[in-house]
């Protein structure tokens, strides 16, 4: 297969950037995306010319630390799958491919399709965690948690920190991967004891790094590679303001 | 000769004395402490943020260290440890199936082919039930029966269900629950965690660590950094093979630049090479996707009888599939240990039974557990597992069986640590996947997790201190001390040499390169003719990529080719270590086979009487020295390690 690949560069976050014009050949339908771009940064480099900046890390859709723009949508067009997971089967041969960086204020560029997400460890570190000590803990079956309560939890726990509900929602909003956190420690008997505490440092914080405030569209759960729901942003507000 | 030995230097296991089941609690009694007060003027440097740098790090921030840790990611939380699908082992018995603290320990051990210290085997499986309350007080939401109760699978290896899962997601939950606990110590500023930061040096004073140079990935700023002990927990290096299950960024860099500054490496050539895998599709890839061994539990592996089947695997009746495992190992079946299943579909794909286009691979079939239990509970307890599959090769496993071939995973060797964790530099310690210590020859599924958490929140918190409350009052340290100065000036020389070399061929020629040498020579099987020729092979590659490469120049800012570059050169050196310590150990053992130690009807032979020890390498300037540290079993008596 053939491809155009129209990509964002940006030599650094001072710099303007702008999309150029590449060509890709004999691209195998079982490559992936990312792989199809490191052919792409051996021939850049192999010609003297700078190779195209974008992070990947595990390629099996669990590190986060993939997410590219595609074609409009982040991490393409596939539903629950990571950049990393997208195939060149989803393509046609032909096709021309817009690849751009996950855009939010609070995700400065670094370079190209290299974005700065520590504002999502920051949420973290605000209060994103249960205050136990290493070392200290009771047996593990003394408090028996129900087989739903511990799916639900994992459900919101599954988030992979992409930032892609960020990249996809008109406001930026950093809701879906708050509440994501929010909620899988408050279903756990272990995290209710924090939980109003650490919703409102969570959420304070959030703001306060730039992110904007969500407004329902629902836009983040479409994109969203571990298909975290939006329910959890409902169950986020309302803690919030209880 | 490709080494010398130096039969002189005996290394200190450092074991404390007294029964196997005391020796834990024996080092405690007796190791010294730093009262909480003094504990803020030492400053401890943790490379590494997965599962064992992490907790490593929380515990030592909780009792009152200071702590800064480093990870090339760009969140901690991103460490390869949030990979592991399986689950992690723990001697819990909720099953009341037989398991015990002993049991379990002689799992480890026969599971390593008696090639591990026995102390250190015991402990990691009597602090095992302990990490399953520390996970869950975390809120790690581990899979529970109906009841409430915590539920259990088994792994490959052992007849009892010691294996706590969190869907197929167990080392992303564990590890968010100790980034998690580092991340509220980064908040009560105990930590400081140094992001996208990638170590390229070890600094020595007076032969004690204190300290590292590192390099902002994203500046290419070089900053020294000084720490009263310096850990690393760096993890594995099976990207040496370039194609493997670990992320694009693992590596060696760390251990090996520990090496080069007198740190043994122990049995750098023991890989564990994983039996279900996605098989390689063509030459473009860049790795290969782990399939969870739970997977075994339920699906079958087999390939076609005959070798020139075309049928699809649907329309090959029963008695023309060969489920090889079940018939050369009855009792364990398709749950044999990952070396031996591994090896045996290496077996049948070299006698031209393999499957798929490149007829690289073997069938998982489900279709019998699907057929039993129902889809619905197949899809519970592995629909993520189908999901990937699918979306990876397009296939619907619920419908054909998978093809899974097997690749390089897990590196059992690494630096060698003593029961303390300590290298045999003071003041450099090593935890996690980085040392050797418990696995021996093999590792068993769901034990690397438990070791990587169990050094880190259990062990290092005790043994660090005893380190430095034994050297004394805390010194300060000054970074432009002529060992730093040095030290920078050599990595920024090496940086800026890559650059200049300005060939023909990316850094991915190399690896890939050396990933086939490394697969063919000193892979799944071994021998004296094939690790000659690789040790000439690599010599000539590395020869080549010194003249050869092309990468960007630029050494300021975001450059991933000279990332690349430094860590393959690296490799280039390692692989060679390797090949010489698989010929030196003139034996099989685990995941070490050679074809000229095997039985009749293939299969290991170990020899205990020859090779009864670790090789520990040092470095010299006429090539490697082998050390031996001689084992000795003082509990056990080691038995082949049948699984018939
Ligand atoms: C796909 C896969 C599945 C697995 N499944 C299981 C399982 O089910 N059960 C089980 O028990 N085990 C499993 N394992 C093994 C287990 O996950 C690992 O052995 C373990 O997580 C290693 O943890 P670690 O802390 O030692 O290293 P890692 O988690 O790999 O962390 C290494 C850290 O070191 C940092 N680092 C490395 N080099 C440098 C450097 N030069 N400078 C700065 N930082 C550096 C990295 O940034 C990272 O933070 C699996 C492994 C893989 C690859
Ligand atoms: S909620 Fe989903 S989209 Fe947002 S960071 Fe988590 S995994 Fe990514
Ligand atoms: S590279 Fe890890 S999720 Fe994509």
């Amino acid at each position: 297969m053939d491809f155009k690949l129209k990509i964002w560069r940006q030599e650094q976050s001072s710099e303007k950037g702008k999309m150029t014009s590449y060509s890709v050949k004999d691209i195998s339908p079982d490559m992936s995306f990312l792989e199809m771009l490191d052919q792409l940064n051996e021939n850049l480099t192999l010609s003297g010319q700078s190779p195209v900046s974008f992070d990947s890390d595990c390629r099996e859709g669990i590190c986060g630390q993939c997410g590219l723009f595609i074609n409009g949508r982040a991490h393409g067009p596939n539903a629950h799958t990571s950049t990393c997971q997208l195939h060149m089967r989803s393509f046609k041969d032909g096709d021309t491919i817009y690849i751009e960086p996950f855009r939010a204020a609070a995700f400065p560029i670094k370079k190209d399709l290299k974005i700065d997400r520590s504002a999502l460890d920051k949420i973290i570190i605000s209060g994103g965690f249960i205050s136990v000590n290493t070392g200290q803990a009771p047996e593990a079956n003394q408090t028996l948690i129900s087989s739903d309560s511990v799916e639900a939890a994992f459900d919101a726990a599954a988030c992979i920190g992409c930032g892609a509900c960020v990249a996809s929602c008109k406001n930026s909003s950093a809701s879906l991967f708050t509440a994501a956190k929010i909620s899988h420690l408050a279903q756990l008997p272990q995290g209710k004891i924090e939980h109003k505490s650490r919703t409102n440092q969570m959420v304070r914080k959030m703001d306060e790094l730039g992110f904007g405030s969500c407004s329902n569209t629902g836009a983040c759960e479409v994109e969203c590679p571990q298909g975290i729901s939006i329910s959890h942003i409902a169950f986020m507000n309302k803690s919030y303001f209880k | 000769m490709y080494f010398s030995t130096d039969e002189k230097q005996i290394p200190k296991s450092k074991v404390p004395s007294g029964e196997l089941k005391d020796k834990w609690s024996n080092f405690k009694n007796q190791a010294k402490l730093i009262s909480p007060n003094n504990r803020k003027n030492y400053n401890v440097i943790i490379v590494g943020t997965g599962l064992s740098g992490a907790s490593a790090a929380a515990s030592l921030a909780e009792l009152g260290y200071n702590v800064s840790v480093f990870c090339f990611q760009d969140s901690p939380r991103r460490a390869h440890s949030v990979a592991a699908q399986g689950g992690v082992n723990a001697m819990k018995n909720y099953k009341n199936d037989g398991d015990s603290i002993y049991r379990m320990f002689y799992d480890t051990l026969k599971g390593g082919d008696f090639r591990a210290r026995e102390a250190n085997v015991y402990r990691l499986a009597e602090c095992s039930a302990h990490l399953i309350d520390q996970a869950v007080a975390q809120g790690v939401p581990f899979a529970r029966e109906y009841s409430g109760y915590l539920s259990n699978r088994s792994f490959g290896g052992v007849q009892v269900s010691r294996t706590f899962y969190a869907r197929g997601q167990t080392g992303q939950q564990l590890l968010l629950g100790a980034y998690q606990a580092l991340m509220r110590q980064v908040k009560a500023k105990k930590i400081k965690s140094y992001t996208r930061h990638e170590m390229l040096d070890l600094v020595l004073i007076n032969g004690v660590a204190k300290g590292i140079i590192a390099r902002n990935l994203d500046t290419g700023e070089i900053t020294r950094h000084t720490a009263n002990a310096v850990v690393l927990a760096t993890g594995g290096f099976g990207k040496i093979y370039y194609l493997s299950t670990l992320a694009m960024g693992c590596n060696g860099s760390a251990i090996w630049r520990a090496h080069k500054k007198g740190a043994w490496v122990a049995s750098p050539s023991w890989t564990q090479i994983h039996p279900t895998c996605l098989p390689q599709s063509g030459s473009y890839q860049s790795k290969l996707t782990l399939m969870s061994e739970s997977l075994r539990n339920d699906g079958r592996i087999w390939v076609p009888l005959s070798k020139n089947e075309n049928r699809k695997a649907a329309d090959i009746p029963e008695e023309d599939r060969d489920y090889y495992l079940e018939r050369r190992y009855p009792s364990f079946g398709n749950l044999a240990p990952r070396d031996i299943a591994s090896r045996a579909a290496k077996e049948r794909v070299d006698a031209g039974h393999g499957v798929g286009t490149l007829k690289n691979a073997v069938y998982l079939d489900f279709k019998d557990a699907i057929e039993k239990q129902g889809k619905e509970a197949i899809a519970k307890k592995y629909g993520n597992l189908f999901d990937m599959y699918q979306k990876i090769t397009g296939i619907n496993a619920y419908n054909e069986p998978m093809k899974i071939s097997p690749a390089a995973h897990f590196s059992m060797g690494g630096l060698w640590v003593d029961y303390e964790l300590s290298t045999n530099i003071p003041g450099l310690f090593a935890i996690g996947e980085a040392n050797f210590a418990d696995h021996g020859a093999n590792r068993l599924g769901a034990n690397s997790l438990l070791q990587a958490c169990v050094d880190g929140y259990y062990i290092l918190p005790q043994t660090l201190p005893h380190y430095l409350a034994q050297s004394g009052k805390p010194d300060p340290i000054n970074s432009d001390d002529p060992a730093f100065i040095e030290s920078e000036l050599k990595v920024k020389k090496q940086l800026e040499e890559f650059g200049e070399i300005n060939g023909h061929k990316t850094v991915d020629y190399f690896h890939r390169e050396l990933g086939k040498i490394l697969y063919d020579k000193c892979g799944l099987s071994r021998s004296e003719k094939g690790l000659t020729t690789a040790i000439e092979a690599i010599k000539n590659l590395r020869k080549s990529f010194y003249t050869d490469l092309k990468i960007p120049k630029k050494i300021d800012g975001i450059n991933e080719e000279l990332e690349k570059a430094g860590r393959v050169a690296d490799y280039l050196e390692i692989a060679e270590l390797m090949c010489i310590d698989a010929l030196s150990r003139e034996e099989s053992c685990g995941a070490h086979f050679r074809t000229e130690h095997q039985t009749n009807d293939g299969e290991a032979i170990r020899d205990d009487k020859a090779f009864n020890f670790i090789s520990c390498w040092q470095k010299s300037d006429h090539g490697p020295v082998l050390i031996k540290e001689t084992l000795d079993f003082e509990f056990t008596t080691p038995t082949e390690r049948s699984y018939k």
